[in-house]
């Protein structure tokens, strides 16, 4: 085929009644408290990984509600717990990672 | 002879506020200009926070000013004011001296088809917050189908909005489209439902649970962003769209219903009565108290008192302390004549 420099961009456009929300819906059978985030980034702001790496709790839950690849954000953590004690929801944070990561 | 006081507006503020007057001794006359007492409340199907049955609510109320002068299908037509006593004409014939007046013609619910982009009275399957109520109060509504898989709210539809002339939060539409996602989900257990909001403004006591209980018990969905138009596919079904401004990214959606959370907004006699009154109307439609601090109850005009929705959005607890705050303000009143 004959290269003429350009491509077309890929849509950002995230369609909801494609994303597959098995693995979300599957976490959050096991880590329950997974449902209640919102969204507030208090762990996101605790967290000692995230200056560096770009973790965050609350983009790891969203990317799983949008279907979203979430391995390179939890590669990052390191399973240290301050994210937990900082969410005012309760969420059991380290633990959603830890399910998160025997799911995938 | 007991004195009148006459009350324009036979919501639950007028309603409240005719029972404690009559308490104090005084002989309250209620115009309302519907067939029936109650205002919206009598239309809505079960009130947040502890889902109380709305007729009850009303039925109740009736029942405590059985004896109160009620005139319905009824409008003020015409006011005379000498110095100390204002006489209303009544659109039945009758003429009304009172020394004192207290408003409470409440809210008028924002008209949804100003909004052009999410298709109400245009699209078959886009209803408002009082449709949804009224369905559920048993009316038919062939908008709702019969199982719906998908279905999304919008927040803040007229409300907080410049461009449709109400600068202003509704106060009650946050919470009113999370009670309707978790009666929705309760009714059809196998949908998914979405909440599109901007901000969650969940204020009041109790509020906070029904969020986090339509999270985790009925699975609701929120999605941050304001739905920026709204499609409809040769199928009927509707495409939303909206900006997922958490993630920063465009998002798109089909539904089979939307409901489009309407706001509070000034009820549309307010300026006709604000005329006949020489009421002052501030620049968000609804009728001007003289502060927004202490004296919410009082306007421009001697012997002229507001209670409930008509100064404002405001939830039925509010317009409860309201009317019977407004009720004693009177009494004073009358005692330093
Ligand atoms: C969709 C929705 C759901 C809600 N659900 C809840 C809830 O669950 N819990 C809660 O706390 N709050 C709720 N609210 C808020 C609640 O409806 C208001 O607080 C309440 O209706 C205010 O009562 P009101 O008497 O001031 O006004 P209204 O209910 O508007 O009553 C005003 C009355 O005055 C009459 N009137 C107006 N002008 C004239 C005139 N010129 N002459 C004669 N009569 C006139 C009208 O016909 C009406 O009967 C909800 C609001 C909305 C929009
Ligand atoms: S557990 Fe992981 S996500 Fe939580 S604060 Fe520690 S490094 Fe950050
Ligand atoms: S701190 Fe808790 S509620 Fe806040 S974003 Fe993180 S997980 Fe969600
Ligand atoms: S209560 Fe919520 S939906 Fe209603 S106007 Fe305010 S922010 Fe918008």
């Amino acid at each position: 085929m004959t290269d003429f420099g350009f491509s077309i961009s890929k849509s950002a456009t995230i369609d909801m009644d494609a994303v597959d929300m098995e693995l979300y819906e599957r976490v959050c059978r096991q880590v329950p408290s997974a449902r209640i985030c919102m969204s507030c980034g208090s762990c996101s702001a605790s967290c000692v990984a995230a200056p560096y790496s770009g973790m965050s709790v609350r983009k790891v839950i969203l990317a799983l509600q949008r279907g979203k690849d979430v391995r390179t954000m939890l590669s990052n953590c390191m399973l240290c717990g301050k994210c937990s004690m900082a969410c005012p929801r309760g969420v059991n944070t380290r633990n959603l990672i830890l399910t998160v990561c025997r799911n995938l | 002879m007991k004195q009148n006081v006459v009350i324009i507006g036979g919501g639950i503020a007028g309603m409240e506020a005719a029972n404690q007057l009559q308490l104090l001794g005084y002989n309250p006359i209620i115009v309302e200009q519907e067939s029936a007492l109650g205002g919206h409340v009598a239309q809505w199907h079960k009130l947040f926070p502890d889902m109380s049955v709305a007729r009850d609510v009303v039925g109740r109320m009736s029942k405590s000013i059985a004896s109160t002068n009620v005139f319905l299908d009824t409008r003020v037509v015409s006011v005379k004011s000498s110095r100390s006593h204002y006489t209303l004409s009544l659109s039945n014939g009758v003429d009304v001296t009172t020394r004192v007046v207290l408003i409470a013609t409440g809210f008028g619910l924002f008209d949804a088809r100003k909004k052009e982009e999410y298709g109400y009275g245009v699209y078959d399957r886009v209803i408002t917050n009082g449709d949804l109520e009224q369905w559920m109060n048993g009316c038919a509504d062939s908008r709702i189908p019969e199982s719906p898989r998908s279905l999304g709210f919008v927040h803040c539809v007229g409300s907080r909005d410049l461009k449709a002339g109400n600068n202003q939060c509704s106060k009650v539409c946050c919470m009113t489209a999370v009670k309707q996602a978790i009666e929705m989900k309760e009714l059809f257990p196998d949908s998914e439902l979405y909440c599109f909001y901007m901000d969650l403004r969940l204020f009041g006591k109790k509020y906070e649970d029904f969020y986090i209980n339509a999270q985790r018990d009925f699975g609701v969905h929120f999605v941050r962003g304001r739905v920026s138009e709204v499609g409809e596919d040769i199928d009927g079904r509707l495409c939303v769209k909206a900006e997922d401004t958490l993630l920063g990214k465009p998002l798109k959606i089909h539904l089979d219903l939307l409901v489009l959370m309407a706001g509070m907004v000034c009820h549309p006699q307010t300026s006709k009565v604000a005329e006949m009154l020489r009421l002052d109307v501030g620049n968000d439609g609804f009728f001007k108290s003289r502060d927004n601090l202490a004296n919410i109850q009082e306007s421009n005009q001697d012997g002229v008192f507001y209670a409930g929705a008509c100064t404002g959005a405001k939830t039925i607890p509010e317009t409860l302390a309201e009317a019977r705050a407004v009720a004693l303000r009177i009494h004073s009143y009358f005692n330093n004549l």
